[in-house]
C-alpha cells in the first residue's frame, strides 16, 4: 500500500466511523413511531444537510472499500498488479456513481 | 532440578525440508539446559545427520532461532524449563516463513535481501563531512534509533509475522525496524530513497499491528513501533512532496 492509499483509507475510516454512527442512530430514532417512504422523502426533499451528509458518506465508502478490498486480495489471493488496481478503480467509480445517484434521487424526489 | 520435572525429555524434531516428518528422540533432562543444548545433544549422541545452525551460544549472533512448541525462539537463551510442556515434551521445527534447507536450518537469503531492499544500510554523504557528527544521546532521533538498534537478525519476528506469511512482497519487521534506525540517523544521506523503498506495496503500510514481532522478539525490541514510526515519517515526507 502506498502512503496516499494508506492515508486515504485512514481518513475515510474516520469519516465512516462518525457517518455510520449518525446514520444508524438516525434510523433508530426516526422509525420509533413507524415511518413511511412518503414521510422519509418529505424530510429529505431538498434538504441540503441530508444531501451533504450522505454525499460525504458515499465518497468515504467509495474511497475506503476498494482500498480495503485491494489489501485483502493482495494478502489472501495471488491476484495483484495493474489489472487488480484497474478493477478496483472501476469498483470505486461504481460505488461513487451508484451511491451519488441514490443520494441525488432522494434529494430531488 | 525441581521434583516436578521429568527426568527425560520427549523431543520431536522436524526432519526434511518443505516436506518431511517429525522424528522422536529421548534426551536426558539436565539442570539449566537450553533448547540448543538439547539439539546439540541429539546431533552429537543420537543422530549426526541432524542439521541445525548455531554459532555464539550466548544470544549475540542470531543464528539458532527455531520454532519451539509452536513459538519462534532463540534456542541458545531459551531454557528447557520455560519452553517444554509440563510432561517434558519439546517439538522443534524450522522457522516459519523461511525456505527450509534441511531439518532445522533455514535459508536466510530472502530475509536479508529484504533488509537490502528496505535500504537497511548506512548511506554516507557524497562529500566527507569536515568533522565527526555530533549526535547527542538524549535527542529524540537518537533515542528512537537506540530503542531499535540491538537487532541480531535472528529471524524470530519474520517467523512470527502473519503478514509475511500472507504477502510474499512484505519487507517484514526486521528490515523495516532496521530502516527505522537509519531514518533516525542524522548522518545518513539516503533518506529519500529509503522512505521510497519502505513506502511501496510491500512496505510499512502493510503492517496490521498484530504485534507478533514485538511479542516474540528475544531482544525485547518493538518492531511494531518502528514500523509505526516509518508510517508517520512517510506521512510527513509525503506532505513535503516525497514518496506517494
Amino acid at each position: 500500500m502506498t502512503p496516499v492509499l494508506f492515508i486515504a483509507q485512514r481518513v475515510s475510516a474516520m469519516v465512516l466511523a462518525l457517518a455510520v454512527a449518525v446514520h444508524l442512530a438516525t434510523i433508530l430514532y426516526a422509525i420509533r413511531g413507524g415511518l413511511t417512504a412518503g414521510e422519509i422523502l418529505a424530510r429529505t426533499h431538498h434538504n441540503i444537510g441530508f444531501f451533504l451528509f450522505y454525499a460525504i458518506f458515499v465518497v468515504a465508502v467509495a474511497t475506503h472499500a476498494p482500498i480495503g478490498l485491494r489489501n485483502i486480495m493482495r494478502e489472501w489471493t495471488l491476484w495483484r498488479g495493474p489489472v487488480l488496481d484497474v478493477v478496483l478503480a472501476v469498483f470505486a467509480v461504481a460505488l461513487l456513481v451508484l451511491g451519488m445517484r441514490a443520494v441525488i434521487a432522494v434529494y430531488v424526489a | 532440578m525441581r521434583t516436578s520435572e521429568t527426568e527425560m525429555l520427549a523431543v520431536e524434531v522436524w526432519r526434511g525440508a518443505a516436506t518431511g516428518t517429525f522424528q522422536s528422540f529421548t534426551v536426558p533432562r539436565r539442570q539449566n539446559q537450553t533448547v540448543l543444548d538439547v539439539v546439540t545433544e541429539i546431533q552429537r549422541d543420537q543422530d549426526a545427520t541432524l542439521s541445525y545452525r548455531f554459532a555464539c551460544r550466548v544470544g549475540m549472533c542470531g543464528s539458532c532461532a527455531m520454532v519451539v512448541n509452536g513459538r519462534p525462539r532463540w534456542t541458545c537463551r531459551t531454557r528447557v524449563s520455560e519452553a517444554a510442556t509440563p510432561e517434558g515434551a519439546l517439538r522443534l521445527e524450522p522457522l516459519r516463513n523461511f525456505t527450509v534447507v534441511k531439518d532445522l536450518a533455514v535459508d536466510m537469503v530472502q530475509f536479508f535481501d529484504k533488509w537490502r531492499d528496505a535500504h537497511g544500510h548506512f548511506e554516507p554523504a557524497a562529500q566527507r563531512p569536515a568533522d565527526f557528527a555530533v549526535v547527542p544521546p538524549a535527542t529524540p532521533a537518537r533515542q528512537a534509533a537506540d530503542a531499535a538498534i540491538e537487532c541480531i537478525g535472528c529471524g524470530v519476528c519474520y517467523s512470527a509475522c502473519d503478514v509475511v506469511a500472507w504477502d510474499k512482497d512484505y519487507l517484514g519487521p526486521a528490515a523495516l525496524n532496521r530502516a527505522w534506525t537509519l531514518v533516525n540517523d542524522v548522518r545518513d544521506a539516503g533518506q529519500d530513497a529509503r522512505l521510497a523503498a519502505v513506502a511501496g506495496d510491500g512496505g510499512c503500510q502493510c503492517c496490521h499491528t498484530h504485534m507478533s514481532c514485538t511479542s516474540f522478539c528475544p531482544k525485547a525490541i518493538a518492531p511494531t513501533y518502528s514500523i509505526a514510526g516509518l508510517k508517520r515519517a512517510l506521512f510527513w515526507h509525503m506532505l513535503k512532496g516525497g514518496a506517494r
